[in-house]
């Protein structure tokens, strides 16, 4: 099970009170009139699926209910970090 | 529409928006009203390791808002007290108009508790008092409160959420909000040193109830009216 630092809350919980919601900082696009199917296709269904750093959103579901981003190595599940949304991350994969 | 005919419709409507959620005719009835938990109080042991008291009907509201100084202020000049804006703390006072405990639930959230005769005009007074963009809403049908105690009350959180009690890193006044014995959406605050309260939501009552009956067996459960 993973411990994880809510950065809303300042602790780290269960993996019980959270889910994860997905690829992080995915941009909708500004225009969606004027984008192609190309570009709006990968928006709705496109993601990545990296072997090691990855950037997720998860939400603290159980608890303050809020968003947040995290680094974690898909492969030895190690976060790496967490940080707010509107953050960038300072742990990319090389 | 013009600033002017907007003030006027705001005008109109304060006061009005608020709804005193305790009809004269209606008598409220908690959800575990069907546990009958007094005549359980009154027939049942009254040794054991966990006690279990149900603080029911009391008002419930939750507050959000992003307060700047100035509605920061005005808020605290009608709850009696400042908002904790520390993550996992809540603060309570007794006493002026009556007592009113508040958690912080989130940035931006805050549940209070307050005796349910006050819950109406505690919502009238932010309506007058309270300005800029924020919600309040009286969420007393929702809840119930139960407050737990006694040597064994830890034994019987363990059991029941992931949360860490210990005293180091879970001291008097702190608050979180987890799963309870699976089941979301609860808030555990320590009240004492053995003692906490769980804020369940209505339709988790009775399940809650049950859980704790079987949880705190073999400790001995006493329940108080
Ligand atoms: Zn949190």
């Amino acid at each position: 099970m993973l411990h994880i630092y809510c950065p809303h809350c300042g602790e780290s919980r269960d993996e019980e009170e959270f889910h994860p919601a997905g690829q992080a900082h995915i941009e909708r696009p500004k225009d969606p009139d004027a984008c192609t199917d190309k570009e709006w296709g990968e928006f709705l269904y496109f993601r990545r699926n990296p072997r090691g750093v990855h950037h997720e959103l998860w939400v603290h579901a159980a608890g303050c209910r809020k968003f947040f981003n995290m680094t974690r190595n898909t492969q030895t599940y190690e976060i790496k970090e967490v940080y707010k949304l509107g953050e960038q991350p300072s742990v990319v994969a090389e | 529409m013009s600033d002017a005919m907007l003030n006027e419709q705001v005008e109109a409507t304060k006061g009005k928006m608020v709804m005193n959620q305790i009809p004269a005719d209606i008598v409220g009835e908690s959800p575990l009203h069907h546990a009958d938990l007094e005549t359980l109080a009154s027939r049942g042991q009254d040794q054991g390791g966990v006690h279990l008291k149900e603080k029911s009907l009391q008002g419930l509201l939750i507050l959000r808002a992003k307060p700047d100084e100035a509605q920061m202020a005005e808020i605290e000049s009608v709850l009696g007290v400042a908002l904790p804006t520390t993550p996992l703390t809540s603060v309570e006072m007794a006493g002026g108009k009556g007592d009113v405990s508040v958690r912080w639930v989130s940035p931006d959230e805050w549940f209070i508790v307050v005796p349910a005769t006050v819950a109406f005009q505690l919502e009238s007074d932010f309506q007058t008092s309270v300005s800029g963009h924020y919600s309040l809403v009286n969420v007393s049908s929702g809840y119930t409160i139960l407050q737990l105690s006694g040597d064994n009350v830890v034994d019987v959180l363990k059991k029941s959420t992931p949360i860490d009690v210990h005293p180091s890193v879970f001291p008097v006044g702190k608050v979180v909000s987890s799963v309870f014995a699976k089941s979301g959406a609860m808030m555990l605050r320590r009240i004492g040193d053995n003692a906490f309260e769980l804020i369940i939501r209505r339709s988790f009552a009775d399940y809650i109830w049950l859980w704790l009956q079987d949880a705190s067996m073999e400790y001995g459960l006493v329940i108080e009216a």
